[in-house]
């Protein structure tokens, strides 16, 4: 959790200097927010459609949502919603007009559509959580390479598009198809470098769930968010979300490119976890999000006053929903089953409350979710070269006086 | 997409903040906008001309700077990240250069 270090450093500080013509001018200091890890201090910043987000990494931008906006609604907004590019070459001119999707490869009759082609066809909604398979990643231990993301690279929307199905089936696939190929816009400054596509098995690629998603809680999706077009792939992994889909091939083997045979891998083990410092034995490509819960109402570090006060939050999972929360308000010695809120659905973070009455002294809050699949949130972090997946319960002390 | 990478390269000069949608009219118009300068820049050090040279085409200083800290963090760390650049990514970095960049982000990143 984010703590008071990590609530917006005391404003803007004023740097007076003199300029040449011997007037004072003020400048304002670049605001920072410090998350709770070594070498956590980020600038905050703005980007065209955001407000003011976490930037992790300026180009290609990487931008972690401050985490009080989780606490506004279970709905993320578009302009608090993460960004997470893998490469600088990102599209700064779209015609929404122009643009064009191709289904290739393996079909008997390749299409290029447009967007107005698409949003003729049937629609579908669907509210899901994208995250990023390294969100959290700043807190592995020991430390590893990589984003140094907070617990802010993840988000949850109201998609809607068509189908990858329907699009599917239009193009018809042919005998000994296996895997489906997705690639946007967004590619590598140098031709060297390995453009980012992501592969999806032909089977889940057309489980009707998936999706080519045009529209972003009731808006266009966000340039930075993959306008006009991104995949939607419920209950699974960011990366997946390929941004900006313009590509789409259709092919009879297991897609080998960098970011789906050597990136994104965990270990192929129930734990998806390995000793520090050993490497796994068999990897698979990264899939379902695990199940998560956090505090969102109070802060780590945060003084409260004695008595009643309702906790907040959110749970979710990579699909088979939300059907426990727990909060313990003594470190995880006892635990209460908390009021689930709305349910907007198998793959939407699931709002969670629970009235508790705290005493003076120090309070170590914990959250505890469990899936309708039966998992339950690990009590110890588990660990994997990447850092990736982490889904440890989480703690939130806060000091009642 | 050769055009849009083309965009992607001209981002990475850096320009003004701004988004610029196109509004008025039935017909959408093309959507175009800018990304914001680079928020960081390579602190000073040994190397730094070559480090600038060989790192900042692809990305910003803070894919470096937010790296973690400490003793493991050191010149193994920094080898290894170098040579993933090069092997994995592509960039055209002269094997002379990696001594001298891994002792800058050795040095300037601890």
């Amino acid at each position: 959790m984010i703590d008071r270090r990590s609530a917006l450093q005391g404003g803007v500080a004023l740097l007076a200097s003199t300029s040449l013509l011997g007037k004072t001018t003020l400048a304002f200091a670049e605001e920072t927010v410090t998350l709770p890890f070594g070498n956590g201090t980020r600038p905050l910043g703005k980007f065209p459609q955001k407000r003011t987000m976490i930037v992790q990494t300026s180009r290609p931008p990487q931008l972690e949502t401050p985490f009080s906006v989780f606490n506004e609604g279970v709905i993320t907004p578009n302009d608090a919603f993460f960004v997470r590019y893998h490469l600088a070459g990102i599209p700064l001119e779209i015609d929404p007009a122009k643009f064009t999707v191709e289904v290739k490869g393996k079909v008997d009759k390749p299409l290029k559509l447009s967007l107005a082609d698409l949003k003729k066809m049937p629609s579908k909604t669907i509210v899901a959580v994208t995250q990023c398979s390294g969100n959290s990643r700043a807190f592995s231990d020991p430390r590893v390479a990589g984003g140094q993301s907070g617990n802010g690279a993840m988000g949850n929307a109201r998609w809607k598009g068509v189908p990858l199905k329907a699009v599917l089936e239009k193009a018809g696939i042919q005998a000994g198809a296996k895997q489906v190929v997705f690639n946007g816009l967004d590619g590598p400054v140098m031709d060297t470098t390995p453009d980012f596509a992501k592969a999806l098995d032909l089977d889940h690629a057309r489980d009707g769930e998936v999706m080519l998603g045009y529209s972003m809680n009731g808006e266009d999706l966000p340039m930075l968010n993959g306008f006009p077009l991104r995949l939607v792939v419920p209950g699974y992994y960011g990366t997946y979300w390929v941004k900006h889909v313009n590509e789409i091939t259709v092919i009879d083997k297991v897609y080998d490119n960098f970011w789906m045979k050597t990136a994104y891998r965990i270990p192929d083990n129930d734990c998806a976890c390995v000793e520090p410092g050993t490497a796994p034995k068999a990897t698979i490509p990264i899939n379902r999000l695990n199940v998560r819960s956090f505090i969102t109402s109070v802060m780590d570090g945060q003084k409260l006053k004695s008595g009643n006060v309702t906790l907040k939050g959110i749970a979710f999972d990579g699909g088979t929903g939300i059907k426990q929360v727990d909060v313990s308000t003594d470190g995880g010695k006892t635990w209460k089953a908390a009021d689930l809120g709305k349910d907007l659905g198998k793959y939407s973070f699931r709002e969670w409350t629970l009235p508790v009455k705290l005493s003076a002294g120090v309070h170590e809050l914990k959250v505890r979710a469990t899936s309708n699949g039966g998992k339950v949130q690990p009590e110890r972090a588990v660990f994997n070269p990447a850092g990736y997946m982490r889904n440890v319960i989480e703690t939130t002390s806060v000091t009642v006086a | 997409m050769s055009m849009f990478r083309m965009a992607g390269r001209i981002a990475a000069i850096g320009a003004a903040a701004g988004l610029v949608m196109a509004v008025g009219g039935l017909q959408a118009k093309p959507v175009t906008y800018k990304l914001p300068p680079d928020k960081s820049q390579f602190k000073p050090g040994p190397n730094l001309d070559l480090v600038k040279a060989n790192c900042t085409g692809c990305h910003s200083a803070d894919y470096v700077q937010t790296q973690p800290r400490g003793p493991k963090f050191g010149k193994d760390f920094w080898t290894a990240e170098v040579n993933k650049m090069i092997k994995v990514y592509g960039a055209p970095i002269n094997a002379d250069d990696i001594p001298k960049i891994v002792d800058y982000l050795a040095a300037t990143y601890q």
